[in-house]
């Protein structure tokens, strides 16, 4: 079976088994729109300050539904001992971490798909135009979000105190994932010229290549038991 | 016993050399003419910063190191370097704002060296709590490992990304701010950093000594415990 057949199909199982469950998606958009409706309260955001602190507070919800989308990643596959199955498939385990990163990427983006527009609506802006270019850089971050935190996420579900330790570990790493996001945004949102941001879309391809690489030498350590 | 004599030495060393570093500092080294007094924190909080990177820095080659041979001795030596690290990072975080205080007027900025060192040390945090999570040692020292590659990794990355968040910064840590340096100070800061230098040393090789000692308590623990289940008896206690 080749390598990346591998990679889909621990995807394909894992968002078929949330169609036919649904137990995280509807559970992860409300968290994170809820988390807006809370910004939205506590600083009184006007239409202006959006464009400022807009990014942040959408950011802030995609992280912290992002942890729970990670936590449950594996706690699935931590019940009932479900991995030992997939541990001794003849597969590579890199396989199998990428195929993990890209479940966890694919349910986030849809988390950001029904946020973005609602976040549009709750704070009367819009993100015009370039919709496409905020839809990539959006997801240019959220693929390193995962690939750090599925690594972790594969140590911290293996303790009980999962929920507590994995957004201990992974916030602290993931502290230029969520400044470039925030920046990148930022300038999408004001309307200004690529160069002006470049560097931060620079840096999130480097620390996606990085830790992506890492994380693929790291996983076997993860959870060899 | 080499080892013991090593440690030992070191002790003596620093025992020596700590007292003379106090003194360059107080009493030898010139008044900062701008900062006062207060500029002389920098003579241990410089030092503090070098040996929080070298735990870090250490801690993560260990961590290679293990991964490759799965040697106990050195996953112990991670775990004192990364726990070195940690103490010396939170002297930093102590030490900058008391300096801060009176020269910048606040006790903490957005500084891209300050946010970063706060990054550090809550990566640092997180490592330790990792290993305490652990159900085993082997466990621990494999997460752990995993932890400190990542954090040191990441760190240059999360200076970078600070530092271009925050769009310019003053250069306001240059000792004595550009002019002429005066010499002593600059030798108070160098003897200051050897006598940190040592203590790390001494701490590092006390820490570990202990790490050995920790597993052979265990690993009796558990010939006990063995012995116990054997002659029917009850377990005679845990590991912890």
């Amino acid at each position: 079976m080749s390598y990346l057949r591998v990679v889909g199909l621990v995807a394909a199982k894992d968002l078929r088994t949330e169609l036919r469950s649904r137990e995280q998606a509807v559970s992860l958009l409300v968290f994170a729109l809820l988390i807006l409706v809370v910004f939205h309260f506590a600083f009184d955001v006007t239409v202006p300050d959006f464009t400022a602190f807009g990014p942040g507070m959408l950011w802030v919800a995609f992280t912290f539904s992002g942890v729970l989308a990670l936590n449950h990643a594996f706690r699935i596959e931590r019940e009932q001992d479900r991995i030992d199955g997939i541990l001794s498939a003849p597969i590579d385990r890199s396989a199998f971490y990428l195929g993990k990163v890209l479940s966890t990427v694919i349910f986030m983006a849809a988390v950001e798909v029904v946020l973005v527009p609602l976040a549009a609506i709750l704070f009367n802006r819009a993100f015009d135009g370039r919709l496409a270019l905020t839809a990539a850089a959006l997801l240019l971050n959220l693929v390193g979000f995962a690939a750090v935190g599925t690594l972790f996420a594969a140590v911290t579900t293996a303790t009980r105190r999962s929920e507590m330790l994995l957004p201990l570990l992974l916030f602290p790493a993931a502290v230029p994932i969520a400044l470039a996001a925030v920046r990148t945004t930022g300038h999408l949102l004001a309307g200004r010229p690529f160069e002006r941001f470049a560097h931060w879309v620079w840096l999130s391809v480097a620390y996606d290549l990085i830790f992506l690489a890492v994380a693929v030498l790291l996983f076997d350590f993860a959870i060899d038991e | 016993m080499m080892p013991g004599m090593l440690e030992r030495l070191l002790l003596l060393a620093a025992t020596l050399l700590i007292p003379v570093a106090i003194r360059m500092a107080f009493v030898l080294a010139p008044t900062e003419g701008k900062m006062g007094e207060v500029q002389r924190i920098f003579y241990f909080h410089v030092p503090s910063a070098e040996m929080a990177f070298l735990g870090v820095g250490l801690s993560a080659l260990f961590s290679v190191v293990y991964l490759y041979g799965r040697r106990r001795l050195v996953d112990v030596m991670a775990e004192a370097a990364a726990e070195l690290g940690c103490l010396f990072c939170t002297i930093v975080l102590v030490t900058g704002p008391i300096w801060a205080r009176p020269i910048w007027g606040v006790w903490w900025t957005g500084e891209v060296r300050l946010t970063s060192t706060l990054v550090l040390w809550l990566i640092l945090v997180g490592y330790l709590l990792l290993r305490q999570s652990a159900a085993d040692r082997e466990q621990a020292a494999r997460w752990g490992a995993i932890a400190a590659i990542v954090g040191a990794l990441d760190m240059p990355i999360i200076y970078k990304s600070v530092e271009w968040w925050r769009g310019l910064h003053p250069k306001v840590l240059k000792i004595s701010g550009g002019g002429g340096l005066d010499p002593v100070m600059g030798q108070a800061l160098l003897v200051s950093s050897l006598a940190f230098l040592l203590l790390f040393a001494v701490l590092f090789m006390a820490r570990v000594r202990l790490g050995l000692l920790e597993e052979e308590a265990e690993s009796l623990a558990r010939a006990v415990d063995r012995r116990a289940a054997t002659a029917g008896g009850a377990p005679a206690g845990g590991v912890s």
